[in-house]
């Protein structure tokens, strides 16, 4: 108990080290400064602006840059697909794997692009080498790039001090611009991932994750492991090479190789709040949101780790000791279990190193409601902060009002507009998971993929919905959209509906909320900058964080508090197995 | 300055036509202005089907196994919900009302006497019509004094007994239609088309006839839409949720739900909230001309207040006596009083009272044996005094003192130029005195900050907002009275050109500027800033270029109006936090209700989420209509509050924050679990549920 909560102790010291360094970087690299890794990074940075055919130094406003947001991920959702479609053409098949059904192709390659990693799949008996290495991991970093972009561009739009002059310059280039998304995407791949994942690539090699083009032997699967796990973890993607995910011993070895996968998850989203306050000039506005999600991560860890530990009541009425360990690695234990599951769930990673529909019934809540503050706190490269960062708008809205102003971010009016578009951003995850698991328990479609009944199933099912609709990836089992008798596809089938219904979720998860962000951004970045006074209510205090931990948790848990009830909470408060 | 606050807030007279005009809004084409109010009447509407099936059926709609007696109760409190919530709209009309029907009283039609003599009913009256008032008779409508003087009676706008004087050029020229002319005669050019009038306006403002939505209500409803819009979309999907467990819920149970979940605490008092601000304004005599405006008010970052009667009393006053060496106080006080007994200007009155400090009385003059012979102050001479027992008494401007010194042969002591430079240096104005060839010293004559003042600045300050003093005075002065009046900065020397370049500037930085004004050559600046309050007693032109309308003419009025417009927002926000919070007490109370047989391992036995039901509620239906009562019954208990508006403290905007969030957030998760668990005490411990 006392070393497990020291481990986790240290876990969090170290990301805390770290948040100020790396966000500094990040800020660095967004403003277009130099930096350290401009040798080579800034060489790749130049070669792609030349392979793109773009001109980076143009400003773009936000129709113009959420149009390069989705013309990209267009492409490269189609790309994807091509890929997944051809497996019979690809070298290196060794397992002679065919495609998979399309309609689980769908599914997949959405799922890629919107950077959830939600696997219908098991890689090793599905997947070539050329999909998993040329396909899903290139979406790896660039998904997790646009999410970055997009929360630059927001962040860009809040701190910007220029004002929308119209009237006076009529000819300003730069009037309402966010910047260029070709820009932020590229530099946050040539001088943010790339170069963390290269050096996270080779320390997991070296803990004997497997590196190698070679066919499986011996009936053990094996593959171009370690360059895929290290952007898994990093971009918050969370799809595995291998099916068990980092409970493979291929991919997670060791207990350090645990240790920076775990670090690998976290590492960019809470560094990305003190890039935000380097942006918007004044650090403790960064602090203010990392102390928010802090505190609702630290609870997150404690109730799944003290759950895991307790065990089920009907394990303790079995009189079993020593905690839940159902579904868990041994080497992994309870407080790396737990911790992981709550690192990987707070993130929109979905990266698993034990079976999350073995959890208990509270231990199992957590990675719900997680999902239910709508991967807010961290959540995923980019997408945690801009999605944190309309829950501030919100209560900036309801703070600001009750200090007597109409209220204000960072000195920027917000108004109906503003609170429109924010409403609907906040709205959106929600609607798309209560709405998809809601037809999938009522109808007659949903019943192909519910393999449990009761609580479990509901769990199950809840889960998938929630998994999906917020990029998350992670799973409670239970929910398939893929049968497959056969290793590589052969006579295999995929559950149309819950593989397209599924896909349209995570795309419309995934992309609703971008668009809405960025043109928050087109609004923001334009307003009239009120300077602060004793009047104004100030975003970089502990009251605010409260304010803030608030808002969230009530949108979060109110939304979702029956549909919990029926499922982990029902098992944590019996005795009784489904 | 009578402001009518002493009304209470709920008479019968109020009352009984609010209720009835509550009944009446339960009309769709009034609900559907508020959506969260909209939905709990068409879950009214369902319920009050549900129930009539369940006569007749003999099953609850929809599954369930609820009684009768419970879909009717639940529908009845729905009912009422709604009711409740337009009865705190009814109410803060009828304060506005009731108002309006004092102001319309005075709308005598009376009949107006034309220049030419030829008469013409008041209503008919157009801009640019000449009409002429004398004593005893109304004026006929909004109008400048264009020739002649007089006393006019304005107490039925402004509550102010004392009769004002208007009169014509200048700054004191506008008359209100609906006020009484009390002496001599005067032609008033009426300056507002019919039904234009001030009084119409007020009339229209309080009445609520006027009001829109301000920009900051739009921004809250479409919040507490999209906040309606997902709940309901949670109960909806609650349903084939709950099938999958195996448990059916009746309509009327779920309906309960949705309503009990929705923000309808803020939704059904947001109108009347925004009505009694306004409301609260002009019962401190302010009349602001939009709803938009008192807002802004709340926003005020910068306050330009004149300097001269605002913050000064406007006169200077002695304040000091400064004798030169080998003389003493008591005999320059003597002296200065002598000189000054027949000085009618308050400047010499203010010397006389001084010198009484000093013992001396004014009848002490009469034991000399001449009759004194006064010397009237002139622009030439630019002295006065008095000649009285051969002696020769004289105050007057440093210079002109010094003059009539040196031709009577005297000479100026050296102390005296270093005093006069200092009491000048210091903002104040140094008189000399004299006698027979003789300084004896300076009166220091001092512009006199009024009482309070500093203490209203710091009360502006903790509310974050900056006073900037505008004064004539050449920056030395300014910059001392700025200091001992405790205002943030100053505006020495200002012309109206000046004052507008200074809003300017504020507002290109992005502050909001508040600010008073009176005259003509005030009504650039007042359009220009975010609010801009004229006074009642200053020119027509001033009263159309500001958005609100001091009718008691109290510069300082600005500070309250500041807390009005912040109180409004507080009251808003406050409520907004309090609805949301509530709502997991209403989740504890309803959840556990609908699924205490989920999952029940034993036939008759109760499932496991019965467990959660924390409060210990009576029985499931009890539960649920003890948290349909109280969502009702919150609305009317917050009323009060919501017509008087929370209370406003400048402490700043962190200390505020936590302390709104304490009460209100904090008292909204809490409240609602005792007063759930006492209700349930009644409805099912007494009543039986």
């Amino acid at each position: 108990m006392a070393q497990g909560i020291l481990q986790i102790a240290c876990f969090c010291a170290l990301i805390v080290a770290v948040v100020p360094l790396l966000g500094g970087h990040m800020a660095r690299v967004f403003r277009g400064e130099h930096t350290l890794l401009d040798p080579v990074s800034g060489r790749l940075e130049r070669g792609a602006y030349r392979v793109l055919g773009v001109d980076p130094t143009r400003q773009q406003d936000w129709k113009a840059y959420a149009r390069a947001v989705l013309l990209f991920s267009a492409a490269g959702w189609l790309l994807l697909f091509v890929i997944l479609r051809t497996q019979t053409l690809h070298p290196l098949n060794s397992g002679d794997f065919h495609s998979a059904p399309w309609d689980v192709t769908f599914n997949t390659v959405s799922s890629f692009v919107t950077n959830t990693n939600w696997q219908f799949y098991g890689g090793e008996t599905t997947m070539t080498y050329v999909s998993q290495a040329v396909g899903l991991t290139v979406q790896n970093f660039v998904s997790a790039a646009v999410g970055i972009a997009v929360a630059v561009a927001l962040v860009r739009a809040v701190a910007n001090r220029r004002q929308d002059t119209r009237q006076d310059t009529p000819t300003d280039p730069n009037a309402g611009t966010i910047g260029n998304f070709w820009q932020d995407l590229t530099r946050a791949i040539t001088h943010v991932l790339l170069p963390i994942a290269f050096i996270a690539a080779l320390l997991l090699v070296g803990q004997g994750v497997l590196q190698t083009l070679g066919a499986t032997a011996h009936g053990v699967a094996r593959g171009p492991v370690a360059s895929q796990e290290a952007i898994k973890e990093l971009g918050t993607n969370g799809g595995g090479f291998f099916n068990v995910n980092s409970a493979h011993p291929f991919e997670n070895p060791t207990a350090f190789s645990n240790l920076i996968e775990l670090f690998l998850i976290l590492v960019i989203p809470a560094s990305l709040t003190a890039t935000y306050g380097r942006m918007v000039g004044n650090r403790r506005q960064g602090w203010a949101i990392f102390g928010a999600m802090s505190l609702l991560f630290v609870i997150s860890v404690a109730v799944v780790f003290a759950a895991e530990r307790h065990g089920t009541p009907a394990q303790q009425l079995a009189g079993l000791v020593g905690g839940n360990l159902e579904g868990k690695e041994l080497r992994n234990g309870t407080t790396m279990s737990s911790l992981f599951t709550a690192v990987t769930t707070v993130t929109s990673c979905g990266a698993v190193n034990s079976a999350f529909e073995s959890l208990t019934g509270i231990g199992g809540l957590v990675p719900m409601a997680n999902m239910a503050y709508g991967e807010s706190v961290f959540g995923g490269v980019g997408t945690g902060l801009y999605t944190m960062l309309m829950y501030v708008l919100l209560a900036v809205f309801i703070g600001g009002l009750m200090v007597g102003r109409t209220p204000e971010f960072l000195g920027k009016k917000i108004e109906a507009r503003e609170i429109k578009l924010v409403s609907l951003g906040v709205l959106a995850t929600p609607l798309l998971v209560l709405l998809g698991s809601g037809v999938a328990l009522a109808t007659k479609y949903g019943a192909p993929s519910i393999y449990a009944t009761g609580p479990q199933g509901f769990s199950e099912t809840l889960y998938a919905y929630m998994s999906q609709a917020n990029n998350n990836g992670s799973a409670f089992a239970g929910y398939t959209g893929f049968l497959q008798p056969n290793a590589g596809n052969l006579d295999s089938n995929g559950v149309t509906f819950a593989d397209i219904v599924g896909g349209l979720v995570m795309l419309g998860g995934r992309f609703l909320p971008i668009i809405i962000v960025l043109a928050i951004a087109g609004s923001l970045t334009g307003k009239r900058v009120a300077p602060a006074g004793a009047g104004t209510l100030r975003t970089d205090t502990g009251t605010f964080g409260g304010l803030l931990i608030g808002v969230v948790v009530l949108i979060g848990a109110l939304t979702f508090f029956p549909a919990l009830l029926l499922g982990p909470v029902v098992q944590g408060l019996t005795t009784h197995l489904f | 300055m009578t402001p009518r606050e002493s009304q209470s807030l709920f008479t019968l007279d109020l009352l009984r036509p609010a209720l009835l005009g509550s009944l009446r809004k339960l009309h769709p084409r009034h609900q559907v202005r508020n959506p969260v109010m909209f939905v709990v009447e068409i879950g009214a509407v369902l319920t009050a089907i549900a129930l009539i099936y369940q006569v007749f059926a003999g099953k609850a709609f929809g599954g369930g196994n609820e009684s009768t007696a419970f879909t009717a109760t639940i529908a009845i409190w729905l009912w009422l919900t709604v009711v409740f919530a337009n009865l705190a709209e009814a109410l803060a009309e009828g304060r506005g009302r009731a108002q309006a029907d004092a102001l319309r009283a005075m709308r005598t039609d009376s009949v107006a006497t034309m220049e030419d003599g030829t008469t013409r009913a008041a209503h008919e009256l157009h801009r640019g019509d000449r009409v002429v008032v004398v004593a005893g008779e109304g004026i006929p409508g909004d109008g400048t004094v264009v020739e002649g003087i007089a006393s006019v009676d304005e107490s039925a706008i402004t509550g102010e007994s004392a009769p004002v004087i208007r009169e014509s050029g200048g700054d004191r020229s506008a008359v209100t239609g609906g006020t009484r002319v009390l002496s001599d005669r005067i032609v008033v050019e009426i300056t507002q088309e019919p039904g234009q009038s001030f009084l119409d306006r007020m009339i229209n403002l309080v009445e609520g006839a006027e009001r829109r939505k301000t920009p900051n209500e739009v921004a809250l409803n479409i919040l507490l839409a999209s906040l309606t819009l997902i709940f309901l979309l949670v109960v909806v999907t609650l349903q084939p949720f709950a099938a999958f467990a195996h448990t059916t819920i009746s309509t009327t149970t779920l309906v309960a739900l949705l309503v009990a979940l929705i923000p309808t605490t803020i939704g059904a008092l947001l109108s009347a909230i925004g009505i009694a601000g306004m409301d609260r304004l002009v019962r401190r005599n302010v009349l602001a001309l939009s709803g938009r405006a008192v807002e802004a008010s709340g926003d005020v970052d910068v306050l330009l207040l004149d300097k001269t009667g605002t913050i000064t009393l406007g006169n200077r006053q002695a304040s000091e006596f400064i004798p030169m060496p080998g003389v003493s106080e008591v005999e320059l006080a003597e002296a200065a009083q002598f000189s000054s007994l027949a000085d009618e200007t308050p400047e010499g009155r203010s010397i006389v009272v001084l010198a009484k400090q000093y013992g001396l009385r004014e009848r002490e003059l009469v034991g000399g044996s001449d009759t004194p012979v006064f010397v009237p102050f002139t622009a030439q001479t630019r002295m006065s005094g008095v000649d009285m027992d051969g002696t020769q008494l004289r105050k007057g401007a440093a210079d002109s003192i010094a003059a009539w010194v040196r031709a009577d042969g005297g000479q100026t002591p050296p102390e005296l130029d270093a005093q006069v430079a200092r009491v000048a240096g210091e903002g104040g104005t140094p008189l000399t005195v004299a006698r027979d060839g003789r300084v004896l010293g300076v009166i220091y004559l001092k512009d006199t900050v009024k009482e309070g003042m500093a203490a209203r600045f710091d009360r502006l300050r903790a509310m974050g907002i900056r006073t900037v003093m505008v004064t004539g005075d050449n920056r030395l002065t300014a910059a001392m009275i700025a200091k001992e009046a405790g205002v943030d900065d100053f505006l020495a020397e200002a012309t109206p050109e000046r004052k507008m370049e200074l809003i300017r500037h504020e507002q290109a930085e992005g502050r909001l500027v508040a600010m008073t004004g009176d005259g003509t050559n005030d009504a650039p600046a007042l359009a220009q800033a975010d609010v801009g309050v004229a006074m009642n007693t200053g020119t027509q032109a001033a009263r159309e270029a500001g958005n609100m309308v001091d009718l008691d003419s109290n510069p300082t009025k600005l500070i309250e109006i500041v807390e009005v417009g912040k109180q409004l927002l507080i009251t808003r926000g406050a409520l907004t936090t309090f609805s949301i919070a509530t709502d997991v007490a209403k989740y504890f109370a309803i959840l556990p209700a609908i699924f205490a047989l989920t999952y029940a391992t034993s036939a008759g036995g109760r499932g496991p989420l019965d467990q959660l039901n924390v409060m210990h509620l009576g029985t499931p239906q009890s539960a649920i209509i003890s948290a349909i009562v109280f969502n009702a019954l919150i609305i009317p208990l917050l009323v009060p509050l919501a017509l008087r508006g929370v209370q406003y403290k400048p402490v700043g905007a962190s200390a505020l924050l936590r302390r709104n969030l304490l009460i209100y957030g904090l008292g909204g998760l809490i409240v609602p679990f005792v007063g759930i668990k006492l209700l349930d005490l009644i409805v099912h411990n007494v009543l039986g549920a």
